[in-house]
């Protein structure tokens, strides 16, 4: 036995390393992940998913038992960022490698090569047709060359003595296809970093002159940091909220709206200049690298508590909109008593005023609801509850409600309910009055950051670019072969063939065929009339 | 933005006239495609056509079996009454065209915006794309007597749209006043339209595969549709021409989705049916390139994204809650 033939576990290593780079970067394996990456993508679209809407996923997943956790599990409702997602594109886009390598290779040599030798046989070409002239050989060609113009010709001599022209163009489709691949390799990539390196954060400012800086992550409602982003060193920026609009049909739909904005950035922030812009949906103020989106608005309702000792506080909270059609907002308003630094003694005498706002006052007896979202009649519904808030309990607060647990405790206690409208104002058993002082609108808005986003814009811009040169162009070759007619005396006519072939899919290459070669053989001084055979017409 | 109500009115006569019309169109081309001797005969043209394009487009590794039959017996042919009545099918369709493409126009005077601010509107635009690439398909190709098989879902659509999902003529809401609805929603309405004309073609490749590997399947139908490769090319033609419109309206719509919603991509429902839809096309085309996946299986996949468009149109903009909710209804 010959030691060349022995198959060693390295050997055996290679081969199955080959085989498996070999299957992977077929053509039939590209398939499959194509199938399996649309059908990975599919549960994306039917359930719920976390970084869309994570309280109805949790919803889902509690309505569904151990089929909603098991689910939960296996990432379906995570299903962008799940192992398997990941994994068939990550198989997908090494296949793209594996595919698009050699590929080049190819194109870089196919673009150097010269085209083809013309086929011993013509006539068994897709396109064919041949004629019998009176000229010159040498006039044929030439003419011929000249209405090959675009085409990458090249003239041979044929041992018989007929002289050939094999033209080739169409090159751009390659082109285009490699362009395709290569730019939605470098789409995905980018993409990806994109996902690491970006953040959104949300944030709800009063339209009343209040501002935002973006200096770190504790001046946000929310905030949604790529893996690689810790929330320090974001880009330095503020915005000023100076007022806003909105315009409504008559049936409350929202026809137009913006936000009066201000905003420094750069060297804007050491002068202390302020520049305006008008912030509307579609139109973000795009500065320092980062995006300002205006997401959403609503009111918040002032309250002046005037305290037993006279002292007066005056709170304006954005409540929560719970009907995007008529603004009807629901909220929580919260007042330390002053004066009192006893804490057990303050946690008795905390408020918090609770309850709906309507911007346009619309009453069921005494229900209250909205007629509008429009500011024409404000009125609030309140409860108003004296105790512990448990502000200091340790628990996340809420700014939109009150904990429910204390109000269960009964450490928290309704003390009164009344609907006012805009002035007027209740009085407390203790003598505490409460004022609806007034209105303020908010807005939230939206900061988002994605520094690759140019980069995935011009990669998909180059996709679209090669996709279209390369479905659209037509790869075809044509031969003209010129052969004096033997044996004839003093004519010397020639035998003038026309051949041509579309190397692609794409068919339609008749009509043109019939064109060029009309002029090649009207050029050539032939009637057709001898010998025609003529395949195919598109 | 007042609504004109008059030319609104005016909008929706000329769309039931015009679906009245398909549907009158329709039967003509179904007395065509299936009467007798005469349907028959107009299969057979196809089929001796097709013989002749099977020359003049097929790539590569067919050209080696283009020697056409023996020439057609009959070159000059009186015209049958199927094929006038055929004729007779494309007026009308042509008229119903004119009509449906009036009443978009009137909708977009009455509401002094694009005419496709909603399901009913979008729905409409995408069932005229559709028929105006069958025309534009039937005169390049002998194929008028299918076009019953293009307006039946064309019909259906709009009947569909013009009942159940029918909305008044009103404005848009802030975030669709943009440029970019005239833009992504024009590319996404165009390539769903012409997607269809691949999506039915390919349908009777499969029947009449189907029945060329069993004539006992199809036995009534499958022989009266042209050849497989006839409708292969349809297919692949089509295919070919919408979807690179449908990667430009995907394209637009990221380009309007980051200044709209804050993101370019957010697998927001209806993004994400859209990339399906888009990489099934990519396996349709990629197919077609790969030995033992031509033919049939090309032709399911095609299938499958036209499934996965009316699967868009439909169940996200009416099931599922995304930022794309915009569908007007409900
Ligand atoms: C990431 C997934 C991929 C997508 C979305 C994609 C998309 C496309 C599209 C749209 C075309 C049509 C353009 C044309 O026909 O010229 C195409 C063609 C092509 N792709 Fe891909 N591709 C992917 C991956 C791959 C892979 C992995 C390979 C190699 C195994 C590959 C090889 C090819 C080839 C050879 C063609 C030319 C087919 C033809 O001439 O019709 N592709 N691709």
């Amino acid at each position: 036995m010959s030691t060349t033939y022995r198959v060693t576990p390295v050997r055996r290593a290679l081969a199955f390393a080959r085989n498996t780079w070999r299957g992977l970067t077929s053509m039939r394996t590209a398939l499959i992940l194509l199938f399996l990456l649309a059908l990975a993508a599919l549960p994306g679209a039917l359930l719920p998913q976390r970084q869309l809407n994570p309280p109805k996923t949790e919803e889902y997943i509690a309505a569904h038992g151990w089929w909603g956790r098991l689910l939960d599990r296996l990432q379906f409702f995570d299903v962008y960022s799940s192992v398997w997602f990941s994994a068939i594109y990550l198989l997908l886009m090494v296949s793209l490698v594996g595919c698009l390598t050699p590929r080049t290779f190819e194109y870089v040599r196919a673009m150097r090569a010269r085209p083809v030798l013309t086929p011993r046989n013509l006539s068994r070409m897709p396109h064919h047709r041949r004629a019998i002239a009176d000229s010159d050989p040498d006039a044929v060609l030439a003419s011929t060359r000249q209405r090959l113009r675009g085409w990458r010709v090249e003239r041979r001599i044929e041992p018989d003595g007929a002289v050939s022209l094999s033209a080739e163009r169409g090159y751009l489709r390659e082109t285009g296809n490699l362009v395709f691949h290569f730019a939605m390799l470098g789409l995905i990539v980018a993409f990806a970093l994109g996902k690491l390196y970006s953040y959104e954060g949300q944030v709800i400012v009063r339209a009343d002159g209040q501002a935002f800086c973006n200096a770190g992550i504790y001046n946000y409602d929310s905030f949604d940091p790529g893996l690689r982003v810790d929330g320090t060193g974001l880009n330095p920026f503020c915005v000023r909220v100076n007022g806003f609009r909105a315009e409504f049909s008559e049936t409350n739909q929202p026809v137009h709206y913006e936000a009066d904005l201000e905003y420094q950035s750069g060297a804007d922030l050491e002068t202390g200049t302020w520049r305006p812009y008008e912030l509307r949906v579609n139109e973000p103020l795009r500065t320092a690298g980062d995006r300002v989106y205006l997401l959403g608005h609503g009111y918040a309702p002032t309250f002046t508590v005037t305290f037993p000792d006279g002292s007066v506080r005056t709170q304006t909270i954005q409540w929560r909109p719970t009907d995007q059609t008529t603004l009807l907002s629901e909220g929580a308003t919260k007042f330390e008593p002053p004066g009192i630094t006893d804490s057990a003694e303050r946690r008795t005498r905390q408020l918090a005023i609770t309850g709906l706002f309507a911007p346009t006052k619309f009453l069921h007896g005494s229900v209250l609801s909205s007629a509008g979202p429009e500011l024409a009649d404000p009125a609030v519904a309140v409860d108003v509850l004296r105790g512990d808030l448990g502000v200091d309990s340790g628990r996340g607060q809420s700014i939109f409600t009150v904990d429910r647990s204390m109000v269960d405790s009964g450490r928290l206690v309704r003390v009164a309910r009344e609907n006012l409208d805009l002035g007027e104002s209740l009085t407390l058993d203790d003598g505490t009055k409460v004022e609806f002082s007034g209105v303020e609108r908010f807005v939230s808005l939206q900061v988002s950051h994605d520094p690759t986003q140019g980069w995935v814009l011009g990669f998909a811009v180059a996709m679209m670019v090669g996709l279209v040169g390369s479905l659209l162009v037509k790869r075809r070759r044509l031969w003209v072969r010129v052969r004096p007619e033997a044996g004839s005396a003093n004519l010397r006519p020639v035998v003038v063939e026309v051949a041509g072939l579309a190397r692609t899919d794409q068919a339609g290459y008749g009509e043109e065929f019939t064109r060029l070669a009309d002029q090649i053989l009207g050029a050539a001084g032939t009637q057709e009339k001898v010998e025609i055979t003529e395949k195919g017409r598109t | 933005m007042p609504v004109n109500e008059t030319l609104s009115q005016y909008s929706d006569w000329s769309y039931t006239t015009a679906v009245a019309i398909y549907v009158a169109a329709m039967v003509f081309f179904l007395v065509e495609q299936s009467f007798g001797r005469k349907g028959r005969q107009a299969a057979q043209r196809t089929r001796e056509r097709s013989r002749e394009l099977v020359g003049a487009g097929a790539p590569v590794e067919t050209s080696a079996t283009a020697p056409a039959g023996p020439p057609p017996a009959t070159p000059a042919r009186p015209i049958g009454r199927a094929e006038r009545i055929g004729r007779m099918g494309v007026a009308l369709t042509v008229l119903a065209a004119l009509l449906h493409l009036a009443s978009l126009v009137l909708r977009g005077l009455a509401t002094s915006r694009v005419p496709w601010g909603n399901m009913y509107e979008y729905i409409s635009a995408v069932c005229l794309v559709a028929v105006v690439t069958w025309l534009v398909v039937l005169r390049r190709s002998p194929v008028r007597h299918l076009s019953a098989f293009v307006l039946l879902p064309v019909v259906i659509l709009m009947f569909v749209g013009g009942t159940m999902l029918y909305t008044a003529a009103a404005p848009v809401q802030p975030a669709l006043q943009s440029y970019w609805l005239v833009i992504h929603v024009s590319a996404a309405a165009g390539a769903s339209g012409i997607f269809l004309v691949p999506g039915v073609a390919s349908i009777l490749y499969l029947v009449r595969t189907s029945h060329d590997n069993d004539p006992a399947r199809f036995a009534r139908l499958g022989h009266r549709l042209p050849a497989a490769d006839v409708l292969d090319r349809i297919a692949y033609r089509t295919t070919v021409f919408a979807f690179p419109v449908f990667t430009f309206g995907v394209l637009c719509g990221a380009i309007w989705a980051e200044s709209a919603w804050g993101r370019f991509w957010g697998w927001d429902p209806k993004e994400t049916v859209a990339f399906i839809a888009w990489v099934i096309y990519a396996a349709y085309l990629h197919s077609r390139a790969t030995a033992g996946w031509r033919g049939r299986r090309a032709a399911t996949i095609n299938v499958l994204g036209f499934a996965a468009t009316v699967f868009n149109l439909f169940f996200v903009n009416l099931v599922t809650v995304g930022l794309h909710s915009y569908a007007g209804v409900g």
